[in-house]
């Protein structure tokens, strides 16, 4: 059992607060995966748990023992650097038997043991080259292997995608996902990449400032995010923000966008909304993929409207289209066979089912 | 411009064979680079090898040659006579024994403490280590001429409460030597180990290893041509070092070699110049076989860290 619980976790650089205070319950064979933007936190905080960093205040226990004071070979933890931080000096073999050899186990269960996470990794050709012989995405691999190797309580992934070129990464992503499938080691793992947060993750922790936003399964996040910045990190192209007014006329809500868009509140949501009627600093939030070219069969909820596109980025497979609401750039995508053209108007449908309020002064979606 | 049509012959053709050959100002501009610096290396070489090259000429002539009013560039009469000379004398023998076990003792210590001083003060992380490096740096700016005065003094009052003989012993030179090449060894070696990747030696404490273990099985080993230079450093220094065994070594069995070819070679205004010549040859020799040897190490040693990526 390897459960890992952080209990009110703090850390202060000097005076600078760089955790302030996290609580989290990581269950036994889970992967959770740390997210927010750069100065978060979520690096410092694996750092806490790996014991590479000093904790200020609360407590860390792995497996049910607390490890404040645990120095790092003695959790039982494994970690992957982003850049790699293989031993130059030693083949992949030495570089992933090193902690074994260490330890002092048996030189036949060492040749085991990397034999078999050579094999998981599909490196056993590579065992007797040098790091600098291997191309990155092979290194990452190197580095992984030298953590399973350990068969440790905890992985710990520190960024380990980011020195990837944008192919790799997403190769190499699938191929943490599998490995996991195969070891079901706890894992924790820290990245700035939403899209590797939600695609790996059996839950998704959001980091901001310090403190964590939300925790929840990738779809959690995305549906029902709890606060207006998890709403804006999750999903990319980001959720779209603009202000407006609720406004309440014969028992109906309505948003009211500057510049004249009025748009009916879907019925199940009226109720939650009501008390906010009339209040100030709202602000109306909806994604991308629910701004889209409007089509014959319009279903309740959904709403047509004009505007003048100012660029479209076509991909391939959508399109994603720009244009202003009063100063407020929006991004919506649409069908490539749409017609959206730069500098053109369109009909745009907005899904209003998909709607969030954020109220701007908590920052919290109502 | 007879120049630049030899250059555009052997220059890369990028325009492929059907169009003419365009040199840019750029490759002009690198053109005049180049040959300044074949010019200036040349006049560098020139300045730099003409001295050994004229130690080596003389240390071929016998007395009356290097007295007689011929061309000091050639030798009309080559012998060994001088090599022969110096070869046999246990003297001279006895100086390159010195200079060798205080060069190999010193070297050795050296290497053993700034290698742990530098492991600890750059990556130990404990209060007042950066003022530490520092302080160790400052050390070596003190110049040797400030401190051999004070230095006899000490020893003398070393001897006095305790007996202990240390001037006039080769040995005395076995404390002084360190105090020079231990501060800039230190440095270089935490500049060198400034350059390897924090995440390497937190990735052995993760893997188990202690602090003792981070430094033998990770550290030394990646950091080599940087102990490599800064024991080339400490030899030189040690093997050429003059005024502090001027000063505390006067006894003709004691001397190192810098020392000994001037005080046994030099009587009175008698300059046995063949022999002298011929003395520092060999006294360069072994420094001179180091860094042959070792120069590609010894550069990446002293440019590491300033490409740091």
């Amino acid at each position: 059992m390897a459960q890992v619980t952080l209990h009110n976790i703090v850390k202060n650089y000097d005076e600078t607060p760089a955790v302030r205070g996290i609580d989290l319950d990581i269950a036994d064979k889970e992967f959770v995966v740390l997210v927010g933007p750069s100065g978060c936190g979520k690096s410092t905080t694996l750092r806490m748990i790996a014991g590479l960093e000093d904790i200020t205040g609360g407590e860390i226990a792995i497996g049910g023992h607390v490890v404040n004071d645990v120095p790092p070979k003695d959790r039982d933890i494994a970690m992957v650097f982003q850049n790699y931080a293989l031993y130059p000096h030693m083949t992949v073999f030495e570089n992933m038997s090193f902690g074994l050899r260490l330890k002092r186990v048996p030189r036949d269960e060492i040749r085991q043991r990397v034999e078999n996470a050579a094999r998981i990794l599909d490196i056993t050709e590579l065992l007797d080259r040098k790091p600098k012989q291997l191309s990155g995405g092979q290194r990452q691999r190197v580095a992984m292997g030298r953590a399973i190797v350990r068969d440790p309580k905890v992985f710990l992934f520190d960024e380990p995608l980011s020195n990837l070129d944008a192919k790799l990464r997403v190769q190499m992503r699938t191929e943490i996902k599998k490995v996991h499938q195969k070891v079901r080691t706890t894992t924790v793992y820290v990245t700035h990449d939403q899209v590797e947060a939600m695609t790996l993750a059996d839950r998704v922790v959001v980091m901001n400032a310090g403190l964590i936003e939300q925790v929840g399964t990738p779809n959690e996040l995305y549906h029902h995010p709890r606060t207006k910045f998890v709403a804006g990190f999750i999903g990319s192209p980001a959720m779209n923000f603009v202000p407006c007014r609720l406004e309440e006329a014969s028992g109906a809500l309505r948003i009211v966008l500057p510049g004249g868009h009025v748009f009916p509140v879907p019925a199940d949501r009226t109720q939650r909304y009501r008390s906010h009627a009339g209040g100030s600093d709202l602000q109306f939030g909806l994604r991308p993929e629910h701004i889209t070219e409007t089509h014959r069969n319009v279903e309740p909820g959904q709403e047509t409207f004009d505007v003048t596109l100012e660029v479209t980025e076509p991909m391939g497979m959508e399109t994603l289209i720009y244009f202003q609401v009063e100063g407020v750039e929006v991004c919506g995508r649409v069908n490539p066979a749409a017609g959206a053209q730069d500098g053109q108007p369109m009909r745009l449908l907005a899904d209003l089912n998909h709607m969030h309020l954020v109220d701007g002064k908590s920052g919290l979606v109502l | 411009m007879t120049a630049t049509a030899t250059f555009d012959k052997d220059g890369p053709d990028r325009g492929g064979p059907t169009r003419p050959v365009r040199q840019g100002s750029m490759s002009r501009d690198r053109r005049r680079a180049l040959y300044w610096s074949y010019f200036f290396l040349i006049l560098f070489v020139i300045f730099f090898l003409t001295p050994p090259v004229y130690m080596f000429i003389t240390s071929l002539k016998s007395s009356s040659e290097i007295a007689g009013a011929t061309n000091p560039w050639w030798v009309f009469d080559p012998t060994l006579k001088n090599y022969e000379a110096l070869l046999t004398s246990t003297e001279f023998l006895t100086f390159i024994l010195n200079s060798a076990m205080v060069s190999v003792i010193v070297v050795s210590v050296t290497m053993v403490v700034s290698v742990l001083a530098a492991f600890a003060l750059s990556r130990m992380r404990f209060w007042g280590s950066a003022t530490l490096a520092t302080g160790i740096f400052l050390c070596y700016l003190i110049p040797e001429t400030l401190l051999f005065i004070p230095l006899f003094k000490m020893f003398a009052v070393v001897n006095e409460f305790t007996g202990i003989q240390l001037l006039n012993k080769w040995y005395v030179l076995l404390l002084v030597y360190p105090t020079l090449t231990v501060p800039f060894c230190t440095w270089i070696m935490i500049g060198y180990f400034a350059s390897i990747p924090k995440e390497l030696d937190e990735a052995a404490l993760i893997d188990g290893a202690t602090y003792m273990q981070t430094l033998t099985k990770i550290f030394i080993p990646v950091a080599l041509p940087g102990i490599i230079a800064a024991t080339i450093f400490a030899f030189t220094v040690s093997w050429a070092q003059f005024l502090y065994p001027l000063a505390f070594t006067t006894s003709s069995d004691q001397l190192v070699l810098p020392v000994g070819i001037v005080t046994s070679l030099i009587k009175g205004d008698v300059y046995n110049w063949g022999q002298i010549m011929t003395g520092a040859l060999i006294a360069a020799a072994p420094p001179l076989v180091i860094y042959a040897f070792l120069m590609d190490y010894y550069i990446a040693g002293l440019t590491a860290g300033a490409t740091k990526g």
